[in-house]
């Protein structure tokens, strides 16, 4: 649980003095910075305001390349205005320009001792943007999917933590790893099952609602955004026939469900199974570089990071798990990529679609050739 | 490429930076001496620079005995260079699938030699999960960029098989899943005294990973897009290293930058003019040629790779206006063109340019880490590293100029996702589709002759 690693961190602290003498990874301390124990995250180094100012503009450049890749689309008829519509169109070209000029930057402002340090830097700002940006374009992208495949995931993650702690605190007996000393098995157990249960009833609940179930889409006549639509088919009701094991006890034959939460319960054994791990790589991250919290803007909790560190890879999960198992590619950009194409292969795919259309009956023959 | 280093100079340059970081390299020799350049205190695990290790094969030593050190060196590396050259020629008559192959060894082995050069840097031999984590990344990710890309080139023979059509339709689920079981194991083989060490060597590998393989496989996505597009870009850094370095070698004067002594603007400058006009002319070679320029497909029914088709408008012959400056300095009214060739001028306007700052990020890379070359693999240049680092934008740049400015979408791959639709959804982009060819008036023909 996030919270109790801040007293495991504190026990731990004892044992860093006798680390640093007999480090046997004492040499590359020496030269890279050593982190201030207080409130800074960031390594003090003698360029700081240099190299903040360039993490932050491949910050730009980074987000401006994932807008493109995959918001810009859902925000067609908002880039009515030419120099929009050109910074969309050509967004990869842009973008890979700016991260061009950003790199040549950096190339030109190797300073003769510091060789070593700005090359960190370089390497931390790009990892840090791997994991970060790229984690956070996932879940706009899985929020525009519908607001349950954001909603669910980020609570149970959340659920998962607090029932960890909850079954800890009251039955924990055998430790997990000994990277987190304050985790145990009972804790680890106890939550994946209460989260299971949690994630299939929330899921229950939420799938009702029209406003958490539809994509995300952007109606252009009112400038607003949407959530209307049919559900599709996996929020629809259905009944299950229970296996004759389950039917012996509960005495019921078939069981309505939505067929989300089959999927929830994918999705939560994930976060309970997995989602630890996060928590655990933020643990040795923190104390590798002995800090004992990311920052300090959440008083009793510390940064924004020590809160999500266990979500860190629940977003790309949820973005694989739809982009596999639930939907299909975007409409509106199969759209966009058909309009792009050369007059024939447009003539060549209508062909195609024609037919396939009349022979899955969605289309009668009479229809097509009416006009 | 890196400034060439003839071997006999190499010894002096050593010990001029040496010098020039006031010797503080010997004391950072003995372990932690109070010497107050950061830098030095990791001396004592790297790995001591050779300085005169000779690892040129018996042949050339003994065809090149009578020369001074000197020249010694100079010969090796033209020798190896014109053997590069000639092995490049040869995997291109060999073909496509060959290419491929090559791409994949060549990413490989850079791979191999950024990461051992992490290991030595960070003393990390004596953690032997580490390496193998490595790899198994490295086969993580290259699995998931075929998926991704190659896949739906080879979409007809994949579907053939079950277990292929499984492992190519779920490709990131199943990648995702094995990369984050070693993430897990990673986690798990945290060890209480070298949790920094660990953390350096997961984010060096993943920096790695993202340099490395990201380029390797937008390469062979431009080599799918016809082979020219694969060797022009290569042969225009090539050229420009030659080129910079000839004019460098009989003109040059002005230093270029602090990082690379050896560069100078001349070299610069005429590296750039020359390389244009390379790339004009080779592009105007290879444009005539359909296995050149022609997308690699997979036939089925002969089961290998075909070039055959219709060159597109880039490469027909048309017919350019020449504006009234050149008209009166050369006596042509019209010249004819592919236009391909004005796209080459701006791949070798960026080879020219942009090339040389990843040679120079190289050098600063190994500057900072105190190593004369990534590997000792090819006798006189060093490693495959050193050979590629100045490819190492130009591969991005070619992708990112064909899906803005040449190619459009992949119609096949349009279908796919079409037919993967609902029924619904698919009734609606009908319906859009069948408005704007209408718009266009091709429908009405096409109505007409049904």
């Amino acid at each position: 649980m996030c919270v109790s690693l801040q007293e495991a961190d504190g026990d731990d602290k004892l044992g860093f003095p006798g680390e640093a003498e007999g480090d046997i990874e004492g040499d590359s301390k020496a030269d890279t910075p050593d982190v201030p124990p207080s409130t800074d995250n960031t390594p003090q180094c003698l360029n700081k305001a240099l190299e903040g100012l360039s993490s932050r503009y491949f910050l730009i450049c980074v987000n401006y390349f994932f807008y493109g890749e995959t918001v810009a689309d859902y925000f067609a008829l908002l880039h009515r205005e030419e120099p929009l519509q050109f910074l969309v169109r050509y967004h990869r070209f842009i973008s890979f320009a700016l991260y061009l000029a950003g790199f040549c930057m950096f190339v030109l402002s190797l300073v003769k001792k510091q060789y070593r340090l700005q090359f960190y830097m370089f390497a931390w700002t790009h990892v840090t943007l791997l994991i970060v940006v790229t984690q956070s374009h996932l879940v706009i992208q899985n929020l525009f999917e519908g607001m349950i495949w954001f909603i669910l995931p980020i609570s149970t993650v959340i659920c998962n933590d607090i029932m960890a702690y909850l079954f800890g605190f009251f039955f924990g007996r055998t430790p997990l790893i000994k990277l987190s000393p304050k985790k145990t098995w009972e804790g680890f157990i106890g939550g994946f099952f209460a989260t299971v249960v949690f994630s299939f009833l929330f899921a229950y609940l939420l799938s009702q609602y029209q406003y958490f179930v539809c994509p995300v889409e952007y109606n252009s006549e009112t400038n607003r955004f949407t959530v209307e639509c049919d559900p599709s088919n996996l929020f629809v009701m259905q009944e299950y026939t229970l296996p004759t094991a389950v039917q012996n006890v509960i005495r019921w034959k078939t069981v309505n469900l939505y067929p989300f939460q089959i999927h929830s319960i994918a999705l939560s054994s994930f976060a309970s199974l997995i989602g630890p791990f996060g928590g655990f790589f933020a643990s040795g991250f923190k104390r590798a570089f002995k800090i004992k919290d990311f920052a300090d803007t959440i008083p009793g909790h510390g940064g924004i990071m020590d809160r999500f560190d266990c979500q860190y890879l629940m977003a790309t999960f949820v973005h694989v798990y739809i982009a596999s198992f639930i939907r299909g590619p975007n409409p509106s950009k199969v759209l966009q990529q058909l309009l792009v194409l050369q007059p024939e292969q447009q003539l060549g795919i209508f062909n195609t679609l024609r037919n396939h259309l009349q022979e899955k009956g969605v289309l009668p023959p009479a229809v097509a050739e009416a006009q | 490429m890196t400034e060439l280093r003839q071997r006999g100079a190499a010894e002096k340059e050593l010990k001029h930076r040496r010098s020039e970081d006031k010797g503080s390299e010997t004391e950072g020799r003995s372990e932690r001496d109070g010497a107050s350049d950061n830098e030095a205190k990791s001396d004592s695990g790297i790995p001591e620079v050779p300085v005169s290790a000779d690892d040129t094969p018996e042949v050339l030593n003994k065809a090149l005995s009578g020369l001074s050190s000197r020249w010694k060196n100079w010969w090796v590396r033209g020798i190896l260079t014109l053997a590069m050259i000639s092995f490049f020629f040869f995997i291109i008559y060999l073909g496509p699938m060959v290419l491929m192959m090559i791409v994949l060894c060549v990413q490989i082995k850079c791979f191999h030699e950024i990461i051992t050069i992490g290991y030595s840097v960070y003393h990390s031999y004596d953690l032997p999960w580490f390496r193998t984590l490595s790899w198994y990344f490295l086969l993580c990710v290259n699995y998931f960029f075929y998926g991704e890309t190659v896949t739906d080139y080879f979409f007809a023979l994949v579907q053939r098989e079950d277990c292929l059509r499984i492992l190519s339709k779920y490709h990131r689920f199943i990648s995702f899943a094995l990369y984050l079981t070693g993430f897990c194991m990673f986690v798990l083989s945290l060890v209480k005294k070298h949790y920094r060490l660990q953390f350096y060597m997961f984010g060096w590998t993943h920096v790695t990973l993202l340099i490395v393989v990201t380029q390797s496989h937008l390469i062979i996505h431009n080599l799918f897009e016809g082979m020219i597009w694969f060797i022009v870009p290569i042969s225009c850094v090539i050229c420009n290293d030659i080129m910079a370095y000839m004019f460098g070698f009989f003109f040059g004067r002005t230093p270029l930058i602090k990082l690379s002594p050896k560069k100078t603007w001349e070299g610069f400058i005429g590296g750039f003019f020359a390389t244009v006009v390379f790339g004009i002319l080779l592009s105007y070679v290879m444009a005539g040629y359909r296995c050149f320029v022609c997308p690699v497909e997979f036939n089925n029914d002969s089961n290998r790779f075909t070039v055959d088709c219709e060159p597109s408008e880039l490469f027909q012959l048309q017919d350019y206006i020449l504006p009234s400056v050149l008209h009166s300095v050369t006596g042509w009214t019209t010249v004819k063109l592919y236009p391909f060739q004005i796209h080459s001028i701006a791949l070798s306007a960026f080879a020219s340019i942009m090339g040389p700052f990843g040679g120079f990020f190289a050098s600063g890379f190994k500057r900072a880490f105190k190593i004369k070359d990534f590997a000792n693999t090819i006798p006189g240049h060093g490693g495959i590293m050193d050979r590629f680092d100045c490819q190492y934008l130009m591969a991005t740049f070619v992708n990112v100029y064909i899906a803005s400015f040449i190619r459009g979408p992949n119609p096949t791959k349009v279908i796919q996702q079409l037919l993967a639709l609902r029924p619904d959804q698919q009734l609606h982009i009908f319906n859009s589709l069948k408005a704007h060819l209408t718009e266009r008036g091709l429908l009405p023909a096409l109505e007409a002759a049904a």
